[in-house]
């Protein structure tokens, strides 16, 4: 018996009507995930303010597609879990035609091919709906099978998320590629996959990572020297990460006061509106502030892990826990890097950094988890 | 396996699940505090080291070049000043691809190979990161639009506007002044680091480089802000720097140009000196070159053709040609031989147009081939009676010659403020057997009562030696720019004369040479309000065998005489003593002493309208940088 028939077939009356008129389950919003990503918004446009240099056409933009973007959430939280576990497959067959596409028609900027300009259609990254398709046709695919999930039952998964990943390497885009796969991993270490096969595949990955090097483009490869040894080249390729230690460690406790870091309002710091914004944020705001961003990252993750716990279902479950793993390991990889303890990768810090597309997708992902929390049926026992 | 039953168990899934998740919301917190522990060790541990490294990032301590020191001529005419000068620079940081961009830069100004390369090469040089590497220089205002309207396609292009050593005389005092240029880097080596570490252009040659401590001044520093592009932010600070010294020349920008005109496209020299205070007044060699050319680089082929010329432009003939003196000598070899009573200036000969060693068949040849009669002293003087002068100079021998020629300067540097003076010989005994290892033979002596054979002077040597004559002994020592030092220094030394009215009677001897009827320099001082004491000489290039006659229209022109003219003026009262080569001008009275006449008329006889005297202009110009956006 499938789970939807099992609750169809849930006496009606169990359901208790005051607690569906609830603001939350009425609109459909958690309120403190809403609250929380309202305020890093906010916090985000502040310190961006700050990075460009107060040029009010990058503030104006960058609020433009948070309201998309929390209009899309608010949308995506309408509709029913049950509704993206059914066209799961669409979306995510949808996604590799596109990713197929863009490998041959696609728009390049800077040596990669990664933008896709379809009649009627604004230009748009392909690999953005692999972030939501791939953890949903992964959570999908295990809701119709045996949790914990079984080493055989691992292969599907694998295909599922493998495809898609080796597409977004190849435009080349490994900072997305990673993400989208470090999400489906998610889906599976939550489906329960022994700890025996997680330690092997982690053993796996280890052992394969010689042979990743020499599948690397050249600009690659220079990240990770670059990271294991910033001062080779302190003008050229470690120029970047020098700058953004600098700026980060010169911030302080207290930071030198907004408007007032000296390393990015004199240009030192590159992409300082991008992916090395924490860097700025760092500098001006100090440790202090550094923690209240961490802090609300985190409370946000520790939200959404909540509401995988209260989900009701195999696919919510899965599919929550993923979106909020992947968004800490954004949130993660990319601190991680500006202050110098893992390789410059292109991911930017969610909601802060400056970007188009990246945050409704971002923010269409919270949408799920919303609708994952407010679409729970109400039980009477 | 459960999973062959396919049969699902909510409740091994819910605990399955919940394990799951607070696993990975422990992996979550204990990654979120590694990065807050990083962070902080960053911002607590390393946050001095941090705060440092972004003051030093912002905060530099630049050097600011000084001015370079004004040149005047005597009467306050500039003679080299600091003008401001465009060129485009390129900062190859914030280049990506330093080939197009020059390319794109050669579509709006003309950029030549040779600009190329010498772009490349400074390039390679050692320089701060940041640091604008110049292209081209004396960009014109065509130029310097053309590259500011397309700025926003070459970024790290700019124009900067600097100061450039310019000669508004151009040509004329290039031998007297030289010129800057950009250090190389051997200079480099010997420079002082920190007082030069702002400057980009030292004296070469000339004035500019003997005076270089003087004219260069006192590096300056200030504290700015920068950004990341190397521009100026903010001024934090500054310690001006100390200007260089500006220099009054002892030149005469009136006579220097009165010199060189006259010597016109003829190859020769003139020095001309104020007989009471050691001024040089005109120092000119011919050719001459453009100094403008060398400052900011001159281009290849400019250089070979003044280096392959075969009138060798840039030797400096003034201060290291060494020509025979020929019969300019002969006031001083009659000195000589009266002061060791080997002649009086009663006692005379018969000139047969020849003189004859004993127990030697050579004739000697006087250049007048049937001689000139009757000779005493002052008639040799006055015609330059070479017979005469063979026969005095065989009786003084050729070391006290020396000894007596020597208190006069010769074969010895004067000492002049310029570098690369070279000695001249005044030969001896003794030097002939120390350079050539042989001795001296008598004939060899009456060469040099005539100012030839192995007899060199420069025409500095004999500009001095003829003021030293006017001043009747009294020394003088040349100078270019006297230090204020320098200038009540001892009272300076004079040759002593057991006859003291030798000197007057010598100085006549020397008016008749411009005054009298047969004097050689007759012609020349025609007409002078004033007079003018002097002598010819007209020196051998080419040896002359003993039958041979000298054909000026057969011989090739650098085969010629040269031309020798010393004099000095107002002959009773002298002021100002001359020396003249015009190399291959053939007979010195006709071809050297015209042109003394022209600049002793200049500097006796003032002209109307007096060059006014020029008030020194305030040095307030600094290096600056503009941006033409």
């Amino acid at each position: 018996m499938k789970q939807r028939d099992f609750f169809r077939s849930l006496p009606i009356d169990g359901m208790q009507p005051q607690r569906r008129l609830s603001i939350s389950q009425a609109t459909h919003i958690d309120t403190p995930l809403f609250a929380a990503l309202l305020l890093l918004s906010a916090y985000g446009l502040t310190v961006l303010y700050s990075a460009s240099s107060g040029q009010m056409h990058v503030i104006e933009r960058q609020a433009t597609f948070l309201g998309i973007g929390f209009a899309v959430m608010i949308v995506a939280a309408q509709i029913p879990p049950m509704i993206y576990k059914r066209y799961a497959s669409f979306f995510y067959l949808l996604g590799l035609i596109l990713l197929i596409t863009v490998l041959w028609k696609g728009i390049g900027a800077k040596g990669a091919q990664r933008w896709l300009a379809l009649p009627g259609l604004p230009r748009f990254q392909p690999s953005e709906i692999m972030k939501l398709a791939v953890p949903i046709m992964a959570a999908h695919y295990f809701s119709k099978r045996i949790i914990p999930a079984s080493a055989r039952s691992l292969i599907g998964a694998i295909i599922i998320l493998v495809i898609p990943a080796l597409l977004i390497a190849k435009q080349p885009d490994l900072g997305t590629s990673l993400l989208i796969l470090s999400s489906g991993i998610f889906v599976i270490f939550l489906a329960g996959i022994s700890w025996r096969l997680i330690f092997m595949g982690t053993g796996l990955a280890v052992a394969a990572a010689p042979a990743l090097w020499f599948t690397m483009h050249d600009y690659q490869k220079q990240r990770v020297l670059t990271f294991l040894s910033p001062e080779r080249d302190p003008l050229g390729s470690g120029w970047n990460i020098i700058q953004s230690k600098t700026a980060i460690g010169s911030g302080g406790i207290y930071g030198k006061g907004w408007l007032e870091g000296t390393q990015s309002h004199l240009d030192f710091l590159p992409e300082s509106s991008t992916d090395f914004i924490i860097a700025v944020l760092a500098e001006e705001f100090g440790l202090l502030g550094a923690v209240v961003l961490l802090g609300l990252n985190f409370f946000i993750v520790a939200r959404g892990l909540i509401i995988s716990l209260e989900a009701q279902d195999t696919f919510s479950r899965l599919l929550a826990g993923s979106i909020t793993l992947t968004f800490f390991v954004y949130v993660f990889v990319n601190i991680g890097m500006v202050s110098g303890i893992l390789p410059v990768v292109g991911v930017p810090l969610p909601l802060v950094s400056v970007g188009g597309t990246s945050i409704v997708t971002l923010l269409a992902g919270f949408g799920i988890l919303m609708s994952i929390e407010t679409h729970r049926h109400w039980l009477s026992h | 396996m459960a999973d062959h039953l396919n049969f699902k168990n909510p409740q091994r899934e819910l605990s399955v699940h919940r394990q799951r998740i607070y696993v990975a919301f422990a992996l979550s917190l204990l990654m979120a505090l590694a990065l807050i522990g990083r962070l902080a060790y960053l911002q607590i541990v390393q946050h001095e080291l941090y705060t440092t490294q972004s003051d030093k990032n912002r905060v530099q301590l630049e050097a600011v070049a000084p001015t370079r020191g004004l040149i005047y001529d005597r009467n306050g005419v500039l003679l080299a000043d600091n003008q401001p000068s465009f060129s485009v620079r390129l900062v190859p940081e914030r280049i990506k691809n330093l080939d197009e961009t020059l390319a794109l830069i050669g579509t709006y100004i003309p950029i030549s190979k040779d600009h190329l390369k010498r772009f490349h090469k400074h390039h390679k040089k050692r320089r701060r990161p940041f640091e604008a590497v110049p292209l081209k220089f004396n960009l014109d205002e065509k130029e310097i639009s053309s590259i500011a309207v397309n700025q926003h396609q070459l970024p790290g292009v700019e124009i900067a506007a600097d100061l450039i050593r310019h000669y508004p005389h151009s040509d004329l005092f290039a031998h007297a002044l030289g010129y800057v240029g950009r250090i190389n880097e051997r200079e480099a080596e010997i420079l002082d680091p920190e007082n030069y570490s702002a400057t980009h252009y030292i004296g070469k040659v000339g004035i500019e480089n003997y005076y270089e401590d003087s004219l260069h001044g006192r590096v300056g520093y200030q504290k700015v802000e920068k950004n990341a592009h190397g521009r100026i932010i903010n001024l934090l600070e500054r310690l001006d720097p100390t200007p260089g010294e500006n220099l009054r020349l002892t030149l005469d920008v009136r006579l220097q140009k009165i010199a060189t005109e006259s010597l016109g496209k003829r190859n020769g020299a003139v020095v001309a000196i104020d007989t009471l205070k050691g001024d040089i007044l005109a120092f000119v060699s011919t050719p001459t070159y453009n100094p403008n050319l060398f400052v900011t680089g001159i281009s290849q082929k400019d250089y070979s053709a003044l280096r392959d010329s075969r009138d060798r432009p840039l030797f400096n003939r003034a201060l290291r040609g060494q020509y025979p003196p020929a019969s300019t000598v002969k006031p001083f070899i009659g000195l000589a031989a009266l002061e060791n009573k080997v002649t009086s200036w009663n006692y005379s000969i018969t000139d047969p147009g020849w003189y004859k060693l004993e127990n030697d068949t050579r004739l000697y040849r006087d250049w007048k081939k049937w001689g000139h009669g009757k000779v005493n002293l002052e008639k040799a003087i006055i015609e330059s009676c070479d017979t005469y002068f063979y026969g005095i100079a065989h009786k003084l021998g050729i070391d006290p010659l020396h000894d007596f020629m020597a208190q006069f300067g010769f074969g010895e540097r004067v000492g002049i403020d310029l570098k690369g003076e070279v000695k001249g010989i005044l030969p001896s005994s003794f030097w002939k057997r120390a350079t050539r290892g042989v001795i001296w033979y008598p004939g060899e002596t009456l060469n040099a009562g005539i100012g030839q054979g192995y007899m060199l002077t420069t025409p500095l040597q004999l500009a001095t030696a003829t003021a030293i004559l006017a001043n009747k002994g009294k020394k003088v020592y040349p100078k270019l720019f006297k230090n204020s030092q320098q200038e009540p220094g001892e009272a300076p030394q004079a040759i002593p004369l057991q006859q003291q009215e030798d000197w007057l009677k010598m100085h006549d001897a020397m008016i008749k040479v411009s005054h009298s009827l047969h004097g050689t320099a007759r012609s020349a001082a025609r007409g002078a309000k004033y007079k003018i004491a002097g002598k010819t000489g007209t020196a051998q290039v080419l040896g002359i065998g003993q039958e041979e006659e000298y054909d000026e229209e057969k011989i090739a022109t650098y085969h010629r005489d040269h031309a020798l003219f010393i004099a000095f003026a107002p002959a009773d009262r002298p002021q100002i003593a001359i020396a003249v080569i015009v190399e291959n001008g053939g007979s010195g009275g006709s071809n050297a002493a015209p042109i003394a006449r022209k600049i002793f008329d200049a500097y006796l006889t003032p002209p109307e309208n007096n060059v006014p005297l020029h008030k020194l202009p305030p040095q307030s110009r600094q290096r600056a940088t503009i941006n033409p956006l």
